[in-house]
């Protein structure tokens, strides 16, 4: 089981949230036809071997969207925030 | 490496089997190659035997950061069929398939291949009509499938939960007759000794770790066993396309997540069939050696790492018991967990890709078994004639781009989801 530190409720296990993906993704201004930032959006992704900034919604929990900065290579989870939180790399963590 | 036959069988029983040669040679790296493959699991192996049989490229490298097949390929549910309703989908797993009937033979290595039947059950009047538009369209795309009906079901395949009190009544199913299973081992060890014998080399604990490029081509790649140059290189490496692709600056509509998979303690023939669940995601076979191989959903959050979570083993069950109430007492043997690569309209990725000389293949999602033969067929033409063939030209990279995803399930650009 994975616990999530949700900023609103406190630990809880994974199973009480859904996932929601890649938080990196910022959606574009404007809806012009195949452009370039659109595709960049809704199908690119970093997928990296480490350190992820992920959303997870609480779906059994608050209902709230939360910000889990997780290694996807251990599962081990390095911090929890609200959406618009910056959530720092622990410095024992290097970059992928 | 002599052909295996019932005459070298006896020779060697004669003898003690003591003179039994090894399958494949075990090189070193040489300094260049023409084509290096990497990854050494199914598909990077079918390329390599296609590349050298059909396109006679012999001076080619396979190179493998483990062992053979000790990715994916001995990771799955080892479920082979071509039940797709989407063209594009539809013909290349056909081809595939119809490559998997003669295996063995063009091999000389018994793959086990077994045709027994994939049946997908329906559990609502939408499902079943869902089921028989797209088995309209894998029979005019000339693929075998037949709709059952609840009674048919029934008499074929006793032992599923048909109580009146079950959450999702069985109303029917769709059958492909040709679909089964195949030994996945031998699949990669039997395409290992085809390459091998065509001269290609097989390197195995050989990891890629970067790329020396000059413009827009990889010149050569650097291994943990020194630096080996390449005129053309592909990759095979499923889930770790998105890593490796890193490495190049490259970014792939592709996410990692991690599926589980299941063996039960064996038992005595029980199950003759491949069966899938339709109110939740659960697939089931038996093996020869008795063991009942199943699997489910994958764990739904990006994972690198070859294991999953209890969560999802739970859900896997549940979804299992729902369909054969009998298995709620059988024992688990062992589970395990392989990287998949999930693409974001859940339909392979193979072709050409950014850089001059690099070819891709990946974006397999769940069902990158059933397609090795048929992957490493036209990954073998797409770096051969530096174009795809006319079965993957619609499974190219540049289709996300281009708006002409293959979405067969339609669920839209969430991997979990396919």
């Amino acid at each position: 089981m994975l616990y999530i530190d949700c900023p609103y409720c406190g630990k809880r296990a994974h199973e009480e949230f859904s996932y929601i993906g890649d938080a990196t993704k910022k959606r574009p201004d404007g809806a012009e036809k195949n452009d370039p930032a659109w595709v960049d959006y809704v199908y690119v992704r970093d997928n990296p071997r480490g350190p992820h900034l992920e959303l997870w919604h609480h779906s059994l929990g608050c209902r709230e969207v939360v910000k889990v900065l997780r290694n996807i290579l251990t599962h081990e989870i390095l911090g929890a925030g609200r959406p618009a939180d910056d959530i720092p790399l622990p410095e024992t963590e290097t970059k992928p | 490496m002599a052909e295996y036959s019932v005459f070298s069988l006896i020779q060697n029983a004669l003898t003690g089997h003591k003179n039994w040669q090894r399958a494949w040679r075990d090189p070193e790296p040489k300094p260049s190659y023409d084509v290096v493959i990497v990854g050494g699991g199914g598909h990077g192996l079918a390329t390599a035997f296609y590349l050298a049989k059909v396109h006679g490229i012999r001076n080619v490298a396979v190179l493998e950061k483990g062992w053979l097949g000790g990715g994916n390929t001995g990771r799955n549910t080892t479920i082979v069929r071509s039940n797709y309703m989407l063209d594009d989908n539809a013909l290349f797993y056909e081809k595939s398939l119809k490559l998997w009937e003669k295996l063995s033979h063009e091999l000389n290595f018994n793959v086990m291949f077994s045709q027994r039947g994939v049946l997908n059950l329906a559990h609502s009047d939408g499902q079943m009509d869902r089921f028989a538009r797209r088995g309209n369209s894998m029979r005019l795309n000339g693929i075998d499938a037949e709709l059952l009906d609840r009674n048919e079901v029934k008499r074929m395949i006793p032992y599923l939960n048909y109580s009146d009190e079950a959450r999702f009544p069985i109303y029917g199913g769709l059958l492909q007759p040709r679909g089964g299973t195949a030994r996945h081992d031998a699949v990669a060890w039997g395409l290992a000794r085809g390459a091998d014998r065509l001269g290609v080399d097989i390197i195995q604990n050989c990891e890629v770790t970067g790329f020396k490029r000059t413009g827009n081509r990889i010149e050569a790649v650097e291994t943990s066993r020194g630096t080996i140059g390449c005129g053309k290189i592909g990759f095979a490496v499923a889930g770790n396309t998105g890593y490796l692709a890193s490495k190049l600056g490259m970014k792939l509509p592709i996410e990692s997540h991690v599926l589980q998979a299941f063996v039960s303690e064996p038992l005595k023939p029980l199950i003759d069939h491949v069966v899938t669940y339709g109110a939740g995601h659960f697939y089931l076979s038996q093996s020869d050696k008795g063991g009942l191989v199943f699997g489910g959903d994958l764990d739904m959050y990006n994972s690198y790492a070859q294991r999953g979570n209890m969560e999802t083993i739970d859900h896997v069950m549940r979804g299992g018991i729902a369909m054969v109430p009998s298995l709620s007492r059988l024992r688990l043997l062992r589970h395990w967990g392989g990287i998949m690569d999930m693409s974001m309209d859940g339909s392979p990725i193979i072709g050409k890709s950014p850089i001059d000389n690099l070819y891709l293949n990946c974006g397999w999602c769940y069902g990158g078994f059933k397609a090795t033969p048929g992957s490493g067929w036209v990954f073998a033409h797409t770096i051969a004639e530096d174009a795809p063939h006319p079965l993957n030209a619609g499974l190219r990279l540049d289709r996300f781009e281009r708006g002409h995803i293959l979405d067969e399930e339609a669920t839209g650009p969430v991997p979990g989801h396919h």
